[in-house]
C-alpha cells in the first residue's frame, strides 16, 4: 500500500526532534484524524540552516514530515514556503488516496515554522531582546 | 525480507487452510468436479460430499443438517439473516435490536434498512469491556420487535457477549435471535441450544478453511426471504451452485478446531496471558483494551499512548510480524473504531491500539520474540511524537 520510499523515510525518518533555541516554530492538527505535527527552523542568511520535526500520526504523516524537511532544508524562506502537499506526495512517489491528507501537514507545518518566524522578525525591537533574555 | 518466514499474528483477520482441509478439498477440484444438483454418479457424488458436510456441521452445532445454509462468506450470512427475517416478518414490525460493536456486515447492513426503508434500529450500548447488558435487551424489545442480532465474540478486543442469556430473553418473547459467530469457532461452544440462538453465522477461513464459504444456520420454523433465488438450492434458503470443495473445506475444517477446542483454548489462553503480561509489563502507558478473562483465548488488543497503532504495525511488520492496526484510519477511513469508541475509550487512545490474535501454529517462541521487538517500536515512536513527554 506504501511505496518504498515511504517505508524507508518512516523506519528511518530524518531529522526528528526538536530545536530548542528555535527561530520559527510550527504546531499543526488535522482534527479530523487528530494528527499532530511540529516543525522547529533555524534560519541562516534567508536560509533554512537547520530543521527538526515531531509527529503524532500514520506511516504517511511520519514519511511525509521526515521528506519535507530533507525539501526545505538549505532552502531561501521565499522559495520553502511555497512547498506544497502534492510536491511532498510526488516526493514519495505518491501516497493512497485516503492518505493524502497526511501531506497536507507536513506543508502546512513548514509553512506555520516560516511564518512565525517571520513573526517574530516584525516584532518591536525590544520584544525580541527580552526574547533573547 | 522475502525469505523471512512471517510471523503471523493476525489470526481474526484470516487463518492459513490447514494442510488436512486442503487435502480433503483436492479431489473436488478435477476429479469429483460434479455440480451436486445432477442426478448422474459425478453429481451425485458431489451431493454425497455436501450432504455429509452439512451433517458434520450440524453435529458440531447440535442441530438438525436441514438446519445448515452453505454460504459465500460470514458477510452473506449475516446479511441473509437480517434481511431475510426482516423482510419477511415486515407486517409484524420494523423494530430490530443489535449491539453498538458489531461487525460491519451487521452494522452497516441494518444502518441501509434505517437509512432506505425505514427499519427502526435500537443500538444497545456496552460496558467498558465491550459487553452487553442482558437486562438492556429485555429493555428494548417492544411490540414491534422482529429481530435481534448480537455478536457472539467481537472481531476487534475478543470480548465474548452472554449470548445464552440474551437467547433466554429474546425466546421468553417469540423474537428470533441471530448471533455473529465468525470470531467464535473454535474457541468457545457452537451448541445452538446451550446458546438459545434460531440463527448463527460462521465463515470457514477464520478456522483453516478457505475464504469464499460460511455457513448460516437456520432454526426450523424461522422463516427466511431468500437474497438470492434460482434454483433453489440449499432448501429453497440460497441458490446457487454448491461450492463443494469449500463447503468440504469449512466441514473439515470445523471439525478440527472443534476437536483440539479444549486443549488449544487452554494453550491459547497461556499464550495471550504471557504476551498481555509481558506488554504491560515492558511498556508504559498502554491500557489492555477489551475484558481481562472473558476474552477469546486468542485476541490481544492493547492502546499505546501518544502512538497511532499503524507505525507500530509497519514496525512490527518490518520485523517480520504481521498484526492489526485498531486505527481505521489505516483501512482508508478517518474515524478512531466504532467498537472502541463504544466502549469509551478516549479517540487518541483507541488510535494507538494494535491487535494480535494468536493461532494454531504460534508458539511461546513467537510470543517471546514480540516481546522482544515491540518495546523498541514504541519507544521509537514515541521519541517523534510531540504528545509524549517522557
Amino acid at each position: 500500500m506504501y511505496s518504498e520510499l515511504v517505508m524507508q523515510h518512516f523506519s528511518n525518518p530524518h531529522n526528528v526532534g526538536v530545536i530548542e533555541d528555535a527561530d520559527g516554530v510550527g504546531k499543526v492538527g488535522n482534527p479530523m484524524c487528530g494528527d499532530v505535527m511540529e516543525m522547529f527552523i533555524k534560519v541562516k542568511d534567508g536560509r533554512i540552516d537547520d530543521v527538526k520535526f515531531r509527529t503524532f500520526g500514520c506511516g504517511a504523516a511520519i514519511a511525509t514530515s521526515s521528506i519535507a524537511t530533507e525539501m526545505i532544508k538549505g532552502k531561501p524562506l521565499d522559495e520553502a514556503v511555497k512547498l506544497s502537499n502534492k510536491a511532498v506526495a510526488d516526493a514519495l512517489g505518491g501516497l493512497p488516496a485516503q492518505k493524502m491528507h497526511c501531506s497536507n501537514l507536513a506543508a502546512d507545518a513548514v509553512r506555520a515554522a516560516i511564518e512565525d518566524y517571520w513573526d517574530k522578525q516584525k516584532k518591536p525591537a525590544q520584544e525580541a531582546r527580552q526574547d533573547d533574555e | 525480507m522475502g525469505e523471512r518466514k512471517v510471523l503471523y499474528l493476525d489470526h481474526a483477520a484470516t487463518t492459513s487452510v490447514h494442510p488436512q482441509v486442503v487435502e480433503a478439498m483436492l479431489p473436488y477440484f478435477s476429479e469429483r468436479y460434479g455440480n451436486a444438483s445432477s442426478l448422474h454418479s459425478l453429481g451425485r457424488e458431489a451431493h454425497q460430499a455436501v450432504e455429509q458436510a452439512r451433517a458434520d456441521v450440524g453435529g458440531i452445532l447440535c442441530c438438525s443438517p436441514d438446519e445448515i445454509v452453505f454460504t459465500s462468506c460470514g458477510t452473506e450470512s449475516d446479511n441473509l439473516a437480517i434481511r431475510g427475517v426482516a423482510w419477511l416478518n415486515r407486517r409484524q414490525g420494523d423494530h430490530i435490536i443489535t449491539s453498538s460493536i458489531e461487525h460491519h456486515a451487521v452494522s452497516h447492513t441494518l444502518e441501509q434498512m434505517e437509512r432506505h426503508f425505514g427499519f427502526e434500529v435500537t443500538y444497545l450500548p456496552v460496558d467498558e469491556y465491550g459487553q452487553v447488558d442482558p437486562a438492556d435487551v429485555e429493555r428494548a424489545i417492544a411490540d414491534t420487535t422482529i429481530l435481534i442480532s448480537i455478536m457472539y465474540a467481537n472481531n476487534e478486543v475478543g470480548t465474548v457477549e452472554p449470548i445464552s442469556d440474551i437467547g433466554r430473553i429474546a425466546r421468553s418473547h417469540g423474537i428470533p435471535f441471530h448471533t455473529d459467530a465468525v470470531q467464535a469457532a473454535g474457541a468457545v461452544s457452537l451448541d445452538v441450544n446451550e446458546l438459545n440462538v434460531d440463527l448463527l453465522t460462521l465463515s470457514g477461513h477464520k478456522f483453516y478453511a478457505p475464504k469464499g464459504v460460511g455457513v448460516l444456520y437456520v432454526r426450523e420454523g424461522v422463516e427466511l426471504l431468500p437474497s438470492q433465488t434460482g434454483g433453489g438450492h440449499e432448501n429453497n434458503r440460497r441458490s446457487g451452485t454448491e461450492n463443494v470443495a469449500g463447503i468440504v473445506g469449512l466441514a473439515t475444517g470445523l471439525k478440527l478446531v472443534e476437536a483440539w477446542r479444549d486443549e488449544e483454548s487452554r494453550r491459547l489462553v497461556g499464550l495471550r496471558d504471557r504476551l498481555i503480561g509481558g506488554v504491560l509489563s515492558e511498556v508504559d502507558h498502554c491500557i489492555l483494551m477489551g475484558h481481562p478473562e472473558n476474552r477469546l483465548p486468542n485476541n490481544v488488543n492493547i492502546a499505546f499512548e501518544y502512538v497511532e497503532g499503524e507505525g507500530i504495525l509497519l514496525g512490527l511488520d518490518m520485523e517480520g510480524i504481521a498484526a492489526s492496526s485498531g486505527s481505521a484510519c489505516s483501512t482508508g477511513s478517518s474515524e478512531p473504531s466504532h467498537v472502541l469508541l463504544a466502549m469509551g475509550v478516549e479517540p487518541g487512545v483507541a488510535r494507538g491500539t494494535i491487535r494480535l490474535t494468536l493461532g494454531h501454529e504460534n508458539t511461546e517462541e513467537d510470543v517471546d520474540r514480540v516481546l522482544e521487538v515491540l518495546p523498541g517500536i514504541v519507544e521509537r515512536l514515541r521519541a517523534m511524537s510531540p504528545l509524549y513527554e517522557g
